[in-house]
This record gives C-alpha cells, sequence and structure tokens, in this order.
C-alpha cells in the first residue's frame, strides 16, 4: 500500500472516477491551468482536456448553478469553490435547488453533483480562508455532507460521492491536505456514506469527531491513556446522513461522550448527536454529553494567539477528557 | 391493551407469577383481581387497571417478571372508554393506564425476610457536617447497572467527583465477585438436573424457598459474623407469666407467651445501644430512628418475618396483641407488604422448637439478629446454695463491621438483666 496525503488521495479519486465514467467533469476557479490553488486537480487539464476540466470565472453561484444543469441533464459534475468562504453564493443553487431536485420532481430528476470545497482554520487564513460550513448545509435533507479525515477515508469517500445520484456537499479541511498521510490500498474501493468509523477502540470515554479533529482527538486519547484513561474515537466521517447507530454504540460502550468539532459551537452538528444521544441512550449516560466546538465568535481572527485560542486543540481535547472521566 | 407489571410498593425489582385469576377470554371489570404476584414473601392480588376481555396470558404461572414487564393484554372497548371520558370531562385515570400502583422513589429492595424498605434519610456518620457528597447522584447508566445486577449501590465506594458513583465503579464492583447470587443461578443447578440418579429425588424450588435461599447466601457472604451466647434466668418472667395468663386471656382474649416480655426488653435495649439498630455501609454507619423489631414466623411456606414497627412504643400487652395480630396473618399467608417492611432487628424465638443455642444469620442489612432458645430448669448456684431455676439463652449474631464484641455484649446484658428482673410488679400494661 501506498503512502499518500489527503490532497493526492483526492486527486487520486477524481482521476479514476474521470477514467471510468465519462460523464465525470470538473469545473471551478483555477483547477484547470493553474492545477487547483492546492494543486489537486493537477495535470487533469492535459490528461482530460478543456471539455472535461473547465475554469470557470470568479462566480460561484454560476458555478453550482451550471454544475446542477448539468447534473439534472445525465453528467456528474464535480465542482470546486476554491475556498468554503466563497461557498455562499452557492446556498441557493444548492440548498434551494439543488436539495430539493429530487423530491420536487417526484423522482422524475436527480441531481447527481459534488461540491468540493477546501474549509478549516489553523492555517493562519484569517476570515476568509479559514471558515467552518458542515453545519450550514447539513441542516439540509436532500444533500449529503461529507467530512473526511484521513488520505483512504478521503479516497473512498469521494469516489462515493461522485457515484452518488444526489447532490454531495464534500468538504475537505485544507490543513489536512498534506499534514495528514496514511495509507491507501492499491486496488480501487469505495466507503459508503453515512458509515462513521472508530478510529481508535477505547473503554472510558467516548470521543465522537470528525474531519481534522480526529486527529487531535487521537493525539489527546495517546495522552491520556498514559493517564489510564482509555479513549474511543469515532469519526463520523459524513455529518449528513449521521451514523446514529455507530453513535449510540460507542455511548452504550463508555456511557461518557464529549463531541469535538472545530465549527462553532452552538447549534452545530455536535447539537444534534448530543440530542440523537439523550434520545436513544439516555439510560446508558454516565456523565452530561460535553461538546467542545469553537467559539461564539462570528469568524477566524487574524491575530495568531487569537486564533490558536479560537481552534480546538490537542491540549483543549485532554482537558476535556480528564473533566469528563473524572466525572 | 398490553398489561405491565406495575411497580407494587415498594421498588421491588421483580415478581414472580403466581395463579392467573381469569382465564383466556373472560371479561373483566376494572379493579376485577386479575392475578396472583409474589414479592417477597407476599401473595398479592393485581386488579386489572382497565374494563375488557382478557385476550392473552403472557406471563405464565411461575415466571419471574421485571417490573414494567408485560403479563397480559386485555381488550378493551375504545368507544366505550371515550364515551366514559367526554361523560367525566378530562380524566385523570388516564395516565395511570398500563400500571395499578406508584413508582415509589428512594426506598430501597425489599429483602425475602421484611428487610430493607424507605432509605434512611439520615446521613451516614462518617458524612456528617462535611461537605455535601454527590455519592447518591446515580446517572443512568449506574442506575441501569445496579438494577440489572441487583446491586445495592450503597455498597460501592465512588471513585467520581464528590464520591459520585461511576459505571467503571459500578462495573468493578461487579466483576470483584461481591454481588450477591442472583435469585436465577440458584434454582439452575444443571448437573443436578440432567444427572438425578435414581435414589435421588428433586424437590421444585418454591418462590419462597428461592427468596429465603437468596437472602441467607447475601447475609453469609456479605457480612462478617460473629455470635455470642449469654444464659438468663428467666425464673422471674416465668412467674410472671404465669400469673397473669388466665386473666389475660379473660381480659384481652390473647394467649400471653414470653415473646412480648423478650420484645419489651429488646427494644429498650436497642434503644440504649443504637449500633445493634443500624446498617453497614461503606460511605457510614447509618443509625436507624425507629426501633421496628422482626419476627421470625414458621409460616407454611417458609419462614416470614413480621415487623412490630416502633417496638419501643408498645407496652407488653400491646406488643402481644400486636403480635397475635401478625402470627395470625404469617400463619394465613395474608400479611400485606408493609407488614414485613422496614424491620431493623430480627428476633427469633428458635427455644419454640426444642433449641437450646443456635447461631442465627443476621438479616441483611441489619446489624443483627437475636434468638431465645429452650426455657429450661436447670440447677444453678446462688449465694453458695444449688437453686432450681428456669434458665434460657440468648444467642446474638452480630455484623463485625459495625460493631465489636464490648457494644454487642452491652446489649446482650441489657437484655439479660431487663428479664432478669421482671417480678410480680412489672407492668405489662
Amino acid at each position: 500500500m501506498a503512502v499518500i496525503t489527503v490532497l493526492e488521495a483526492i486527486r487520486e479519486a477524481m482521476r479514476e472516477e474521470m477514467r471510468n465514467d465519462e460523464r465525470v467533469f470538473i469545473m471551478g476557479e483555477d483547477i484547470g491551468v493553474r492545477g487547483g490553488v492546492f494543486l489537486a486537480t493537477e495535470g487533469f487539464l492535459s490528461e482530460f482536456g478543456e471539455e472535461r476540466v473547465i475554469d470557470t470565472p470568479l462566480a460561484e453561484s454560476s458555478i453550482a448553478g451550471i454544475a446542477l444543469g448539468a447534473a439534472m441533464s445525465g453528467l456528474r459534475p464535480i465542482a470546486e469553490i476554491e475556498f468554503a468562504d466563497f461557498i455562499w453564493p452557492t446556498i441557493n443553487q444548492i440548498v434551494g435547488e439543488a436539495a430539493k431536485v429530487r423530491y420536487g420532481t417526484e423522482g422524475k430528476l436527480n441531481a447527481p453533483l459534488v461540491l468540493r470545497a477546501p474549509q478549516g482554520g489553523g492555517v493562519r487564513g484569517a476570515l476568509y480562508h479559514s471558515q467552518s460550513v458542515e453545519a450550514l448545509f447539513a441542516h439540509t435533507p436532500g444533500l449529503k455532507v461529507v467530512t473526511p479525515s484521513t488520505p483512504y477515508d478521503a479516497k473512498g469517500l469521494l469516489k462515493s460521492s461522485i457515484r452518488d445520484d444526489d447532490p454531495v456537499i464534500f468538504l475537505e479541511h485544507k490543513r489536512t491536505y498534506r499534514l495528514v498521510k496514511g495509507e491507501v490500498p492499491d486496488q480501487e474501493y469505495t466507503i459508503p456514506l453515512g458509515k462513521a468509523d472508530v478510529k481508535k477502540p477505547g473503554e472510558d470515554i467516548s470521543i465522537i469527531t470528525y474531519g481534522l479533529m480526529v486527529h487531535h482527538c487521537l493525539e489527546a486519547a495517546q495522552i491520556a491513556s498514559s493517564e489510564n484513561i482509555s479513549v474511543e474515537v469515532l469519526d463520523l466521517r459524513t455529518v449528513r446522513p449521521l451514523d446514529v447507530e455507530s453513535i449510540i454504540n460507542t455511548v452504550k460502550k463508555t456511557g461518557k461522550t464529549l463531541i469535538v468539532y472545530e465549527d462553532n459551537q452552538a447549534l452545530g452538528i455536535g447539537s444534534e448527536v448530543s440530542a440523537l444521544i439523550s434520545q436513544h441512550a439516555f439510560e446508558y449516560l454516565d456523565a452530561p454529553v460535553i461538546r467542545l466546538g469553537g467559539p461564539e465568535v462570528p469568524a477566524m481572527p487574524f491575530s495568531p494567539p487569537l486564533e490558536n485560542m479560537f481552534m480546538i486543540d490537542t491540549e483543549k481535547i485532554s482537558t476535556a477528557i480528564k473533566e469528563l472521566a473524572e466525572y | 391493551m398490553k398489561i405491565e407489571l406495575p411497580q407494587v410498593g415498594e421498588s421491588v425489582t421483580e415478581g414472580i407469577i403466581g395463579r392467573w385469576l381469569k382465564n383466556v377470554g373472560d371479561k373483566i371489570e376494572k379493579y376485577d383481581p386479575l392475578v396472583e404476584v409474589v414479592t417477597d414473601k407476599v401473595n398479592m392480588e393485581l386488579p386489572s387497571p382497565v374494563r375488557g376481555v382478557l385476550r392473552e396470558i403472557i406471563a405464565n404461572e411461575g415466571e419471574t417478571v421485571q417490573m414494567g414487564g408485560l403479563i397480559a393484554d386485555i381488550e378493551t372497548n375504545e368507544n366505550e372508554e371515550n364515551a366514559n371520558h367526554d361523560k367525566s370531562g378530562p380524566d385523570v385515570t388516564e395516565q395511570y393506564i398500563g400500571t395499578t400502583g406508584v413508582l415509589l422513589k428512594n426506598t430501597a429492595p425489599v429483602g425475602p425476610t421484611g428487610s430493607g424498605g424507605p432509605i434512611s434519610r439520615e446521613e451516614p456518620l462518617s458524612t456528617r457536617g462535611k461537605n455535601p457528597s454527590q455519592k447518591s447522584r446515580y446517572s443512568p447508566a449506574v442506575l441501569r447497572l445496579a438494577e440489572e445486577n441487583k446491586i445495592d449501590l450503597s455498597q460501592i465506594a465512588g471513585t467520581g467527583i464528590n464520591g459520585r458513583i461511576t459505571r467503571k465503579d459500578v462495573a468493578a464492583f461487579i466483576e470483584s465477585g461481591l454481588t450477591p447470587p442472583e435469585n436465577k443461578d440458584l434454582p439452575a443447578m444443571p448437573a443436578n438436573n440432567t444427572n438425578l440418579r435414581e435414589d435421588q429425588e428433586k424437590i421444585p424450588l418454591s418462590p419462597v424457598r428461592k427468596m429465603i435461599a437468596a437472602n441467607m447466601v447475601k447475609s453469609a457472604t456479605l457480612i462478617p459474623q460473629a455470635w455470642s451466647e449469654v444464659a438468663v434466668d428467666v425464673t422471674g418472667m416465668v412467674l410472671k407469666r404465669q400469673s397473669i395468663k388466665k386473666s389475660f386471656m379473660d381480659k384481652e382474649g390473647i394467649n400471653i407467651t414470653y415473646l412480648p416480655f423478650v420484645v419489651k426488653a429488646v427494644a429498650e435495649s436497642l434503644k440504649k445501644n443504637p449500633l445493634l439498630n443500624s446498617s453497614w455501609s461503606e460511605e457510614g454507619i447509618i443509625l436507624k430512628k425507629n426501633i421496628n423489631i422482626g419476627i421470625a414466623v414458621a409460616a407454611p411456606d417458609g419462614l416470614v418475618v413480621p415487623v412490630i414497627h416502633n417496638a419501643d412504643l408498645f407496652s407488653i400487652a400491646g406488643i402481644a396483641g400486636i403480635m397475635e395480630n401478625l402470627v395470625t396473618k404469617a400463619k394465613n399467608g395474608k400479611l400485606g407488604l408493609p407488614e414485613v417492611q422496614a424491620g431493623t432487628f430480627t428476633l427469633n424465638n428458635t427455644g419454640a422448637l426444642g433449641s437450646a443455642s443456635s447461631r442465627p444469620l443476621v438479616n441483611h442489612p441489619q446489624a443483627a439478629i437475636m434468638t431465645t432458645e429452650a426455657i429450661v430448669k436447670h440447677p444453678v448456684v446462688r449465694e453458695d446454695a444449688i437453686a432450681i431455676r428456669s434458665m434460657m439463652n440468648i444467642c446474638l449474631s452480630f455484623d463485625h463491621r459495625i460493631m465489636d464484641g464490648a457494644e454487642a455484649s452491652a446489649f446482650s446484658m441489657s437484655v439479660k438483666n431487663l428479664l432478669e428482673n421482671i417480678n410480680s410488679e412489672t407492668p405489662i400494661y
């Protein structure tokens, strides 16, 4: 098995799917000649040509709208939003239209599009290059929202997203792009959407998380084990649909749950997970369900010390683990 | 409508289905006796919570059912029910559908011999005056584990914040094997079942037998017990009883026995020696303010222990009256739950069976148990002369965690002195 980065895994997934299925094409800002601002589509233009690798104007609403139209016409577009921070002009096309295509046409039409966007902070990107957008999309039935954490997951999940017959918002944490490396099988594989993954089994505390935070949580779990606290880390992988069964299983096992996410805490993914736990696993709770999420601040600050305060990191997770273990 | 086994009385966790009083197909009025339920040693008739036709018996005779478990299905006439509701306006009984009891909180399981009962509100000695403990703030996980494994949480030391008991504490406790064996383990004995030899016979275990067995195992495994015996000269008591026997029968219609004299002496001695009227917990010794003396009675199905509540408040005659009532009920299997609950000390008149000395097992979670043995005339030395006196042994088993020989002996000596000082002047009213 090859060890590759998350970025390489995403590149491989798209390349394989484009080779497999000629309906698949990519479009976005700087993805062709430039090969993408993160080089996710480097070499695609020369391999697949201008018709399947389309550089677009700086107009996100158009990118999403064209992708939606193409998808409804039988193609399988992968539209890239250069940074998730610029995704907001697509809300009308994605939330207002794409999510409702199948329902609104009583199943006669569907929109198999993938909207890829790098998101997340911790990269000194400040207000417009650090946002997390999963909760806003995850609120809408009709959309799937994928938040991979490792190269293996990113590749398998992106291939499933491209093959999915309905719109998928695929949110890659840009900090994982080159930071996180991992083994990826040489053979072709996919990972089903809506299945969480136990990244580390444990007995005392369950951490439920996704995206970049998976890695901070694994680090904190490692530290905790030296203090005889056994932590289980469940990676949601897709935040919609949520894998309720896996969530409930881990809570039943440990009775103590910490939900970690970088996005703003209030009304976030953790709020929904927490509600599901109290509904389905109440009798197994040994402590209150704790959320550790982003602060009540509108955006990532410029100042590096303030950004450090904003971001959830291993140390904050370790503190929360200890408090929960003592309860 | 599915009928559940309601929470009957104090928080018993399960009941054994006795005889069904209705057959499938029978018409049933609301509050008609539906089925007998055996919890502890009390047979209860469960009234039907609704009117209808018994469609299905889900729990059969002899089955052990958790509180809240389904036992039957009664077909109700919905229209009729609705019509009734219309007439009577908002129907408060609606919220009780499916149960006939009220869920009582803060109660300990009732032991087979009547121990348990309401949890004392008194703080354990060890925590009095200290920071408020959160030991008894149980999480849902802890409560569920305790119930599933029949664990008395007061026996577990909490390692969580402010002494909270965590799920792991309960799990560790279960693993340590300190839990009493469950009832369901007792009757199993698969080896015997399959390999019964020709010259052997198996007696099936009655519900009462199983419960007695479980409680005895609990006592023998959980309580480190010490024992002592004291000889008591009860000549005065024998003469006193002899002298009032006839008049008491004429006046009260009750045969006065020795036991009320002993109960009175025990009650007074418990007051002076409160440690014998307590319960052990890991957090501290829980003193019981009420003196509720259980009296072991041999009933047709097995041992029963009806309780004389607040025994210290009654005269000898009063105690005799209460006992007469309780013993009659016990022998007829008519004891109600309250009459076997909340005992704090147990008295067993083994002398009635001819025993001269015995080693009783403490009635968990009580601190001690006392027997009165056969009254026998003995030659004894009195003022350097041989005298013939009526002698009786009293035997005491006690929880050595709670007290030492000094406290136990002080109690025994107090009982001895009170009994030896009974004379013709002793008031019985």
